[in-house]
């Protein structure tokens, strides 16, 4: 059961890791990067480390990813700074649900 | 065509050249002799209920000593970048400039939720430092979770402005404290950052394993400030 638990998370983890090469848009990309950290700490609590889980739910998936998508807010403000703000419309929403991810 | 079928081609040689090293990796069966020792003799020489804490602060303190000076430096690049004198000011400029377009709040999902969050999980990150030496997690894990609730805070109120003075202050205090910390360990005990100059206490218990818990409130005090200074640098009102 475990194992099979464990191949499922791997596979989650791979298909995070491709989505986030390959999708076009840059904060979802963002978000599947992320949520290959968070898949991996679940990997990490099942195989018996529980402090490496928590670093890695914490700092990995949660921190990491806010981090980007300030970079990212900052990036399109810069770029975008004569035009109206529309393009930051798109990134503050996924920001707010990141954080319940903790 | 042709750029494509070398980088598989190079591909293929890194795999076949690493290939017997795959191919020996067999699961250890048994831990090695230092393992062993850490196993048997670390809860008796330590008192700390969770051996992942009493290798991590005593065993290995060294290297957490080496990653919080690692992430210390981090802080201190991420600040220098962005929150120079000129871009403080800068800055100052486009938040009234949109003050004056009209600035997006956080919504009142947002703002209520974090408002009943923070407390909570300012208790929890204090918890699970304040627990190393029992529990899972420890200063680090502790610390982000403090920064964390400062980040949902930052999140819900665009305009709030954090104490950089505070903040300062808390993270060289608590790193000068735990360099002190491993100083009297090495006058006073068996090394420097050996946590044994403090009574051990009874095994199991919150005031026990000698100073690992002071050793990881310091650890969790800094990071959590050095974080919470990142994320203060690189946010940005919208």
């Amino acid at each position: 059961m475990s194992q099979l638990m464990l191949v499922l998370f791997g596979l989650v983890m791979l298909v995070g890791a491709v989505a986030a090469l390959y999708l076009k848009d840059t904060v979802s990309a963002i978000l599947a990067a992320g949520s290959v950290s968070l898949v991996a700490s679940l990997v990490y609590l099942l195989l018996g480390a529980p402090d490496v889980a928590m670093t890695e739910a914490a700092i990995g998936s949660a921190l990491t990813t806010v981090v980007f998508l300030f970079s990212w807010s900052r990036i399109q403000h810069r770029s975008q700074s004569s035009k109206s703000p529309l393009a930051e419309k798109t990134d503050t929403n996924p920001e707010e649900q990141e954080d319940h991810q903790l | 065509m042709m750029k494509r079928l070398i980088i598989i081609l190079a591909l293929v040689a890194i795999a076949l050249g690493f290939f017997p090293l795959a191919m020996r990796i067999s699961g250890d069966s048994g831990l090695t002799a230092l393992a062993t020792h850490y196993v048997e003799a670390g809860a008796e020489e330590l008192g700390a209920a969770n051996l992942v804490t009493s290798v991590v602060v005593s065993y290995r303190g060294l290297d957490t000593l080496g990653e919080v000076m690692v992430l210390f430096t981090a802080t201190t690049g991420v600040t220098a970048l962005l929150v120079s004198g000129k871009s403080r000011s800068h800055k100052k400029e486009q938040e009234s400039e949109h003050d004056s377009v009209g600035r997006r709040e956080g919504s009142e999902l947002l703002a209520t939720g974090a408002a009943f969050l923070f407390p909570i999980l300012i208790l929890f990150g204090i918890y699970i430092f304040l627990n190393g030496h029992l529990t899972p997690g420890g200063g680090f894990q502790g610390g982000v979770v403090l920064a964390s609730a400062f980040l949902l805070l930052l999140f819900s109120d665009c305009r709030l402005e954090l104490n950089h003075a505070l903040l300062k202050r808390a993270e060289a205090i608590s790193g000068a404290a735990y360099v002190a910390v491993g100083l009297l360990g090495l006058w006073l005990a068996g090394g420097f950052l050996d946590p044994r100059f403090l009574p051990a206490g009874e095994f199991g218990q919150l005031f026990s394993a000698g100073a690992i818990p002071i050793i990881y409130i310091l650890i969790g005090i800094k990071v959590g400030s050095e974080l919470t200074g990142i994320v203060d640098a690189m946010r940005r009102c919208s």
